[in-house]
């Protein structure tokens, strides 16, 4: 099968080592993993600002770019609800509604299209589970505190076969962290305010790492425990993936290997 | 009603945040009800085809709206009830104050309704020497304080027993000290039943209005509407049109929903159906219109009008939970008042869709699945292209757009802004104009972003 890796702008520039993971994952169970250097970005950030027609050059540059794709996969939930649901002032075209309906996020991707294997590895580590909210109630990537409905989780049926790994439980189990794109900044106090909050939960409740499908909620949540010295870690779900099983990594890559590419 | 000058969400919630103690314990409170609401929602195997038969029987009812009006009026006539139309918030209180001075009445007794308090009825009545008092207990706490209610179900959430402790020590005359709530709760009884006992007008708010039987239901915890009625002469009822609802047989598919949903009650204490007046005495409904009209032409908003104001979303909303409702400076406060108001006055209340991190959470609790957070983000549309956007945000999303259309333009202008943020001191980026670090840290800067990595590990190009 063969994926076409969508990255999102921010984690091609500041998280490069979960794009890293996400191919590696997708390597491993069988896909034949191609990335277009023309993509860039979804056009969420200027969309959530209100600005959806400035937005237009970009949501097309995506359709442009992907329209030969057999499946786009994307390590962040966000970025697909966004394509999925928030493209439609594009228009109706085969095109577009079929680049769109082709997008998945990465757990659903390997859950719902690759047949749900497993992926067996060990990692001892407590983990508190960050769901996005834009996976969770955008995507329903799990069931949600919400709805009276039958639990379901492809995040952790993902993670299923690591040993070793343990989740916490929050006292609040899908509560937003407070990021939001730019809210981040035009609301800061609430954003900060939020994500304090979130950290104190799984803080208090013991986690040593919190995983996401998502590293925007990551970035957020991930600078205020830097800012306060919290000393706990933040990996992306596809991490978590490959640091639970060394064979994921079949060509020997690393970080440090990341660091002298040029 | 309007509120004289707005303060912006983003700025009244850094003020609300300040008092850090404050701020949690509202959070706790509210979620406090949020689990309670859980623990009901969750205890009805058919929870969701409730939320489903809700919605769909307010979409129905609303696109033939007219319809259902008309033949509420003919039935409620039918029964002996006059029924008054109301265009704007104007004729609403008008049409009050004739009835009431027809019967040389002076003094009204008031139970909760959110519809009232956005027409501005109380001042108005007041301003032509009539008496009203509310007789909701946390409605009497803040008309008291001469304060707007913080939430559509518990207007006076924001304040601590202590506060009331003290406001009644000062107005009633209870103990100085004494917070206990039983005992504030035994003082604002006694205080309020001398002014049921006064009052020869009731005039209470509709949960919902039956065409087929021409019936207004009134739901309360406190008995409080039903005292007023009951003793009054005259009995108004307040309603905003989308309150209608077809038959008597879908009332109880939102009862059942609406406690639920409000408190975690399976019902709420009181629920009083009222068909006619009683022999000698008068009964009147007033339909007001005030926007929801045009609010209906609105198709990607429309579905808003199908809020039952059950008060879920607030409790539910993590932005609401830690700003307080008086931070929204909306007569409806929260995810539903964001996506209400900005359809009655877009100019004073542009920034409300904005208070809200798009969670979704709102539209998950909504016992009628108004799709309130993708609303927000339509609303965000609006706001933008009626030219409300900040001129700072209007540039960047523009330069943004720009530089991110184009794989090329990200890759060059991503490693120049690395690179600055590896080698420039780093007051560049930890100042007062970066909103975001002063709180968080940035992310690394690596050196090699995954395009680069890809195209040295895996490209063949």
């Amino acid at each position: 099968m063969t994926v076409s890796l969508f990255i999102p702008c921010y984690v091609d520039q500041f998280f490069p080592e979960v794009g890293v993971a996400t191919l590696q994952v997708l390597e491993r169970l069988g896909c034949t993993v191609d990335f277009d250097p023309r993509q860039s970005c979804c056009g969420q950030p200027m969309a959530n600002s209100g600005a959806e027609q400035a937005a237009l050059p970009v949501y097309r540059n995506f359709i442009d770019v992907f329209a030969e794709a057999d499946y786009i996969v994307c390590p962040s939930g966000s970025c697909v609800h966004h394509i999925r649901e928030h493209y439609d002032i594009l228009g109706r075209s085969a095109q577009g509604d079929r680049v769109r309906s082709k997008t998945y996020e990465l757990c659903e991707f390997i859950v719902d299209i690759l047949g749900n294997p497993l992926l067996e590895g060990s990692l001892n580590a407590r983990v508190g589970l960050h769901q996005s909210c834009h996976g969770l109630r955008g995507l329903r990537l799990a069931s949600d505190s919400e709805r009276n409905e039958t639990p379901f989780d492809k995040v952790r049926t993902v993670l299923r076969g690591i040993k070793g790994l343990t989740y916490v439980e929050l006292s609040r189990e899908d509560e937003c962290c407070g990021f939001g794109g730019t809210f981040a900044v035009a609301q800061e106090a609430l954003s900060v305010r939020m994500g304090k909050d979130r950290l104190a939960d799984h803080m208090a409740n013991g986690a040593n790492v919190i995983a996401s499908a998502d590293m925007s909620c990551l970035m957020h949540l991930g600078g205020l425990a830097k800012r306060e010295n919290l000393g706990i870690e933040f990996m992306h779900v596809a991490q978590l993936l490959t640091a639970a099983n060394p064979t994921f990594n079949h060509a020997g890559e690393s970080r440090q290997h990341l660091d002298t590419a040029v | 009603m309007k509120p004289a000058s707005r303060i912006p969400h983003a700025s009244a919630a850094a003020t609300f945040i300040e008092d850090n103690e404050r701020t949690s314990w509202h959070d706790a409170s509210l979620w406090h009800v949020r689990k309670k609401r859980d623990a009901s929602a969750h205890g009805l195997p058919e929870w969701e085809a409730l939320r489903q038969l809700a919605s769909d029987i307010k979409d129905h009812t609303l696109s033939q709206l007219d319809t259902y009006l008309e033949e509420f009026e003919q039935s409620a006539t039918a029964n002996g009830v006059q029924v008054h139309w109301a265009a704007t918030a104007e004729d609403h209180n008008r049409i009050v104050h004739q009835i009431l001075a027809q019967k040389r009445i002076d003094a009204i007794v008031k139970s909760k309704s959110m519809l009232t308090e956005e027409c501005g009825l109380n001042p108005y009545l007041e301003a032509r020497g009539i008496e009203v008092v509310d007789t909701d207990l946390g409605e009497r706490i803040i008309q008291l304080l001469e304060q707007p209610p913080s939430h559509i179900v518990m207007p006076a959430i924001h304040l601590r027993k202590e506060e009331i402790g003290q406001l009644f020590h000062e107005r009633l005359g209870t103990e100085a000290g004494s917070s206990d709530p039983q005992y504030l709760t035994e003082a604002a009884r006694q205080h309020l039943r001398a002014k049921f006992l006064e009052g020869t007008a009731a005039v209470t708010g509709v949960n919902f209005a039956v065409a087929e039987t021409g019936t207004v239901t009134v739901c309360t915890n406190e008995g409080n509407a039903d005292m007023g009625v009951h003793l009054a002469e005259v009995q108004i009822h307040c309603m905003g049109i989308e309150k209608v609802i077809p038959r008597w047989e879908d009332l109880g598919v939102f009862t059942r929903l609406l406690a639920r949903s409000a408190t975690g009650q399976p019902i709420t204490i009181y629920t009083s159906h009222h068909h006619a007046p009683r022999p000698g005495r008068e009964m009147h409904v007033i339909l007001v219109d005030n926007g929801r009209s045009e609010h209906l032409g609105r198709e990607d908003f429309r579905n808003a009008l199908k809020c039952i104001r059950c008060g879920a979303c607030m409790n539910t909303c993590p932005v609401y939970r830690r700003s307080g409702g008086h931070s929204y400076g909306s007569v409806i406060p929260g995810p539903i008042g964001s996506i209400l108001t900005p359809g009655f006055d877009l100019e004073s209340s542009h920034d409300l869709p904005f208070a809200s991190t798009l969670c979704g959470s709102c539209s998950d609790v909504c016992p009628v699945k108004i799709d309130i957070h993708e609303q927000l983000y339509k609303w965000r549309q609006v706001a933008s292209e009626a030219g409300y956007l900040p001129l700072s945000k209007r540039l960047s999303m523009r330069v943004g757009s720009w530089l991110l259309a184009r794989g090329q333009r990200l890759r060059v202008g991503g490693a120049l802004a690395r690179w600055m943020m590896r080698t420039l001191p780093k007051s560049m980026f930890y100042n007062s104009l970066n909103t975001w670090s002063n709180s968080r840290d940035l992310p690394d800067a690596p050196e090699t972003s995954f395009r680069a990595w890809y195209k040295s590990n895996r490209s063949n190009a």
